[in-house]
């Protein structure tokens, strides 16, 4: 066992989770929107100040300083936005990686200011500068936004042979539920702040998501809810 | 080699505000040579090295902070909070020793730093920023009129003029250190929080997730920012504008790191104010202008520079 967290909650959110995850799992996270998947990677890296158990390797990482929580996780936000027009190469070195890391073909990009880079090359540059730092565990939130088709596929696998590696291990929120089917060992549904269900399989998924698989697609089972309707 | 040019400007800005006017010198017996350069020129230089280099990296910590290039002491009205503790210490109270006037400046700068918090949020856009910056400034310098209108001194108003527009004339080695002791402690503590400072560029969330305490770093930039700002406007008066500048041409030193930029900004900004006290001894004009004043015509058009580029930037 490699992660272990419970009764994880973070002031003024409504959330509440336990999770486990192995060595060499690449777990996504899926759920609509407002589900809690920000909430549980956030709580899991230490932001906004989180209470309940957990371990990494038997070590609470909250207890860890700059010097060494980078080698143990490391957090890829959502946004894309940064406020400095810092140079690539010094962006990766911040997060305490090497930014020789070359997986994601950045040579050409690493000299560059990241305020002249496209959204989807600063997406690049912020990806390595979570995973430059080789960390235990992976906490990344919609890495594969604003990639173009080819640059999803390889950020998949570049995740994927990064926890290959051994010791390692990935929990990735994601809207695409085929990527998701893909490329995950595992699939945690998370609804309302809490770990609903297991898998996309089951029953309940069609009631989270409001839609059904239909051969290769997916198409939605009731329209989406109305919120001056309801009760 | 730019930190290497700015340091010999530094030391020659130095040396030239102990030395010039030049010509007054040679003619002195030595021992009113020795008097007029220990208690005259070299308070006045050292006020400026230390009051410069305090607005530099205050400056550079609060645009640090509010990851925003336009926070700085002054637009932010923490310098205004600062001219409002002390003239209420001052006159309202009666107290007009150094250390009372310290107090009751750092406490008005961190009432005014406070009050932008709550205002603007942690992470401000730069029209909330300056919007709250705005008027925290005119409600602090409404209370300052309010309290030198209230004073029982009738000479309150005619007293507070010059030290209000900023001054460095006329204080001595003790008041030097009053203002110089504190500033030089706020800016070493600073220094300190340089490389959490550039991990919160990647972000709150980033810096958090990297083991860093958001938010008493946020505390620590506002106490020593409300310090060092807080004695020297206590001594010297509200100097505008450096604390602007100064961090702006800084991060060009550290290929836009924000907090790495403290030293140099609190170097730029000791040159800045050196160079700024030397235009107003060296300006023949017959009458001193407040240093206060110097700044404010050099800054107020580099700001108006500034909104521009960065509007234009935004919309491009």
């Amino acid at each position: 066992m490699m992660l272990e967290a419970s009764n994880l909650s973070l002031p003024g959110r409504l959330f509440d989770a336990s999770i486990r995850i192995a060595e060499g799992e690449l777990v996504c996270l899926v759920g609509p929107n407002g589900s809690g998947k920000t909430s549980l990677l956030h709580a899991l890296a230490g932001i906004a100040g989180p209470s309940g158990e957990m371990r990494l390797d038997g070590i609470d990482p909250r207890t860890l300083g700059p010097a060494r929580r980078p080698g143990f996780l490391t957090y890829l936000p959502a946004t894309r936005d940064i406020a400095w027009p810092l140079v690539a190469r010094d962006l990766i070195a911040l997060g305490g990686g090497d930014a020789s890391f070359a997986a994601l073909e950045l040579d050409r990009l690493l000299d560059r200011r990241v305020d002249t880079l496209s959204t989807g090359e600063r997406s690049r540059v912020l990806i390595a500068r979570a995973l430059a730092p080789r960390p235990k565990l992976l906490l990344l939130d919609e890495p594969t936004a604003n990639l173009d088709p080819l640059w999803q596929i390889r950020l998949m696998e570049l995740v994927r042979a990064e926890i290959g590696r051994g010791g390692r291990a990935a929990l990735i929120a994601i809207h695409d539920l085929d990527a998701a089917s893909r490329y995950a060992d595992r699939i945690i549904v998370m609804r309302e702040g809490r770990i609903a269900a297991e898998g996309l399989d089951g029953p309940q998924v069609a009631d989270i998501f409001g839609i059904e698989r239909d051969g290769a697609e997916w198409r939605a089972v009731r329209a989406p809810a109305d919120p001056r309707s309801s009760p | 080699m730019r930190a290497a040019l700015l340091l010999v400007a530094l030391a020659l800005a130095f040396a030239a505000s102990i030395l010039l006017p030049f010509g007054l010198l040679g003619s002195l017996d030595p021992d009113i040579l020795w008097s007029l350069i220990v208690e005259l020129r070299l308070p006045r230089a050292l006020l400026a090295l230390a009051y410069g280099a305090t607005l530099g990296a205050s400056g550079a910590a609060v645009q640090a902070l509010f990851a925003n290039p336009l926070a700085s002491p002054d637009l932010t009205g923490t310098t205004s909070g600062a001219a409002l503790g002390a003239v209420v210490t001052a006159y309202l109270f009666g107290f007009a020793a150094p250390v009372a006037l310290s107090i009751g400046s750092v406490v008005g700068a961190l009432g005014a730093l406070a009050l932008l918090l709550a205002l603007a949020g942690p992470k401000a856009e730069t029209a909330t920023l300056l919007l709250s910056g705005l008027a925290i400034s005119a409600l602090a310098g409404a209370l300052t009129t309010l309290a030198l209108a209230l004073a029982p001194s009738p000479f309150a108003f005619y007293d507070a003029y010059d030290w209000l527009m900023g001054s460095l004339i006329d204080r001595s080695l003790e008041q030097a250190a009053f203002a110089g002791l504190p500033a030089v402690l706020a800016i070493a503590l600073l220094l300190r929080l340089g490389p959490a400072l550039d991990r919160l560029s990647l972000g709150e969330e980033v810096a958090q997730s990297l083991g860093h305490d958001v938010t008493r770093l946020r505390l620590w930039v506002i106490c020593l920012t409300a310090l060092g700002v807080g004695a020297c406007v206590a001594i010297c008066g509200a100097i505008g504008f450096v604390g602007l500048v100064a961090p702006i041409f800084a991060r060009r030193l550290t290929r836009g790191h924000p907090g790495r930029a403290i030293l140099p900004a609190a170097l730029v900004g000791a040159l800045l104010l050196l160079v700024a006290d030397l235009a107003v001894r060296l300006a023949p004009l017959g009458r001193t202008l407040p240093i206060g004043v110097v700044t404010a015509l050099i800054g107020a058009p580099f700001f108006l520079w500034l909104v521009a580029h960065m509007r234009w930037r935004l919309a491009s």
